[in-house]
């Protein structure tokens, strides 16, 4: 099973496509590892700068309907090459969504009202995130500020985490 | 109570649901191009799994960068073509055989209604538009797909659009596809079914019903669907000649996949495109549409005219009709890739590629290229270009580039003028 837990990066924008988070450039490449410089290349973000920004995080936080757009599996495998395999919205575009549970990485949906308070009280501030999969909460902090949010993800979705990804799920059993 | 279309085509495709919700399908098709396969194929082998679950219902084309333009896109192409060999898949297009898939494939005769279609492409709902459940996927659920011949989905959950009024003159699928888009906004349809249905989609074509399912992912829909009829049993007629007696037959068999009176709805969106103007889109979703007269001077550099979305023959008539005669801006290159070889041939024969060439346009071979900015017309940074596909994210034509989404129409139109302008087949 993979790692879940680490500092976090937020990105506080809706609709966050596929083309941004790897632009269609590099999708000649055919292995993994060469996406990884350039996750969230193209981002219409200000003043964020991937290369500075990106470095150790391993969860990002942001806001509705995050990959969108195009079916590129290469988006996620551009974060899980950054050791990024959490991404916490308000909403997911469903098949970026499927593609990170396929891989064994998760795509967590938190309420409105949740977003808006992790990303009032730490946003900006160097923040940590643990996960804890048996509970299902998340335990996020920064210096003396800590939050507990409870999650929830499907039957499905959790045997695909704990099993590694659909391929091997589905040629065991189908 | 009743069952909508893409309902009944999840129940006579059922194999399990492993949890709550999730349905795993069976496939009649598996779709796939040499951009997203290839790293499902390396996997394949370095699992020692490197087989196909039926070699008939995969289907493989090379079209988003072809010819190779280096050699890494040259790498993908023969990743794609020696599995293609080594498994026997006869419906594999190279090469001088190729289109582009979404436009290909129909026109093979690869989808029927009720099928059940993924590939690892976000416009695969095009497909939809012949009564299917077609569905974009990432690598990993394309193969499976290849391995397995299934796939797993939320049980559908459908948004039914019902277009009605009077189609004014000049308006095209492509505006009644981005005024849908602009109302219900890029998150509208997620994990939904987008059902076209009413008097409009009733009198379209073929081609048109595709141009508005193609764009179903833009709203965030899984699959747009239309409703098979006799003009879906006209277009399919060559393929299944030998399967049916006559069209009623057909018609009859096909329409096992339509959705009942009293089937549940996840919303019902009653669209009058009466009053719609050509759009265009002035920012970079596809949800920020606005009617050309409303957008005031924009200069273009490029104008771009093919895609899944408006290649087709319509599309490049359309087109055609308004550039007779005419020739383009000095300040803009104008750029039309014909969808497939098929289509080239027609547009050939009928004298269009003559017009585009006249009005000094460049002539491409089939292929994606130049709308995801892989190849074949990439902006540079600064430049704008009116184009009839289907994305304008931010660096989507070329990294800092500007792309404004338009119907063939109106695409034609600005290449003369140089400006976004509507065309002059619409006298609004």
């Amino acid at each position: 099973m993979k790692n879940f837990s680490g500092k976090a990066l937020f990105l506080d924008r809706d609709d966050i496509n596929t083309d941004e988070i790897i632009p269609a450039k590099y999708l000649s490449e055919i292995t993994k590892q060469a996406l990884g410089p350039y996750l969230l290349e193209d981002i219409k973000l200000d003043g964020f700068m991937p290369r500075i920004d990106i470095q150790e995080k391993s969860v990002i936080i942001t806001r509705t309907n995050f990959g969108c757009g195009s079916s590129r599996e290469h988006a996620a495998w551009a974060l899980e090459v950054n050791n990024i395999n959490l991404v916490i919205a308000e909403s997911f575009a469903r098949i970026f969504r499927q593609n990170m549970f396929n891989c064994g990485m998760m795509a967590v949906e938190l309420p409105a009202k949740t977003m808006d308070r992790i990303f009032r009280d730490f946003a900006g501030k160097e923040t940590y995130l643990e996960t804890n999969l048996e509970k299902n909460i998340f335990i996020i902090t920064a210096k003396q500020d800590q939050l507990e949010v409870s999650f929830s993800i499907s039957d499905f979705d959790r045997a695909l985490v704990m099993s590694g990804g659909w391929v091997e799920y589905a040629d065991s059993k189908y | 109570m009743g069952k909508t279309i893409a309902e009944k085509i999840f129940d006579a495709h059922h194999v399990d649901s492993p949890a709550e919700d999730i349905h795993v399908i069976r496939l009649d098709a598996v779709f796939c191009h040499e951009i997203t396969t290839p790293m499902a194929i390396n996997d394949l082998v370095s699992r020692n799994k490197d087989r196909v679950f039926d070699t008939d219902k995969i289907k493989a084309v090379i079209d988003h960068v072809t010819p190779a333009k280096d050699s890494k896109t040259a790498e993908q192409g023969k990743i794609l073509r020696d599995w293609a060999r080594r498994h026997n898949i006869l419906d594999f297009f190279d090469i001088g055989r190729n289109g582009i898939c979404h436009v290909l494939f129909p026109e093979k005769g690869f989808v029927r209604p009720g099928f059940t279609v993924i590939m690892g492409d976000s416009h695969t709902c095009t497909h939809g538009a012949f009564g299917a459940f077609a569905a974009g996927v990432g690598t990993t659920d394309l193969e499976v797909g290849i391995l397995k011949g299934v796939c797993a989905f939320h049980y559908p959950s459908t948004i039914k659009i019902n277009i009605s009024g009077r189609m004014p003159q000049g308006v095209l699928a492509k505006d009644v596809i981005l005024s849908v888009i602009g109302r219900i906004g890029v998150n509208g349809a997620t994990n939904k079914v987008m059902e076209f249905t009413g008097s409009i989609v009733d009198a379209m074509t073929m081609e048109s019903r595709m141009t508005l399912c193609n764009m179903a992912v833009e709203a965030g829909a899984t699959s747009g669907i239309c409703l098979p009829d006799i003009t879906t049993v006209e277009y399919l007629w060559e393929f299944i000649i030998n399967e049916y007696s006559d069209k009623k037959a057909a018609l009859d068999d096909f329409s096992r996949f339509s959705s009942d009176s009293d089937s549940r709805y996840d919303q019902v969106i009653e669209h009058d495109v009466s009053r719609l103007e050509p759009l265009v889109t002035f920012g970079y979703k596809p949800d920020q549409v606005k009617p050309v007269t409303e957008m005031g001077t924009i200069k273009v550099d490029q104008v771009y005219i093919g895609s899944c979305t408006n290649g087709r023959i319509e599309d490049l008539r359309v087109a055609a009709r308004e550039l007779s005669g005419q020739k383009i801006s000095d300040s803009v290159r104008g750029i039309v890739s014909p969808a497939t070889p098929k289509i080239f041939g027609q547009a050939m024969e009928e004298g269009i590629l003559k017009i585009f060439l006249d009005a000094g346009f460049c002539v491409t071979n089939p292929t994606c290229g130049a709308c995801l900015g892989m190849s074949n017309g990439v902006l540079a940074q600064g430049e704008v270009c009116a184009s009839t596909t289907n994305r304008n994210f931010n660096g989507r034509m070329g990294k800092g580039g500007m792309v404004h989404l338009v119907s063939p129409a109106t695409a034609a139109a600005t290449a003369i003028a140089g400006y976004i302008t509507n065309s002059s087949l619409f006298k609004g």
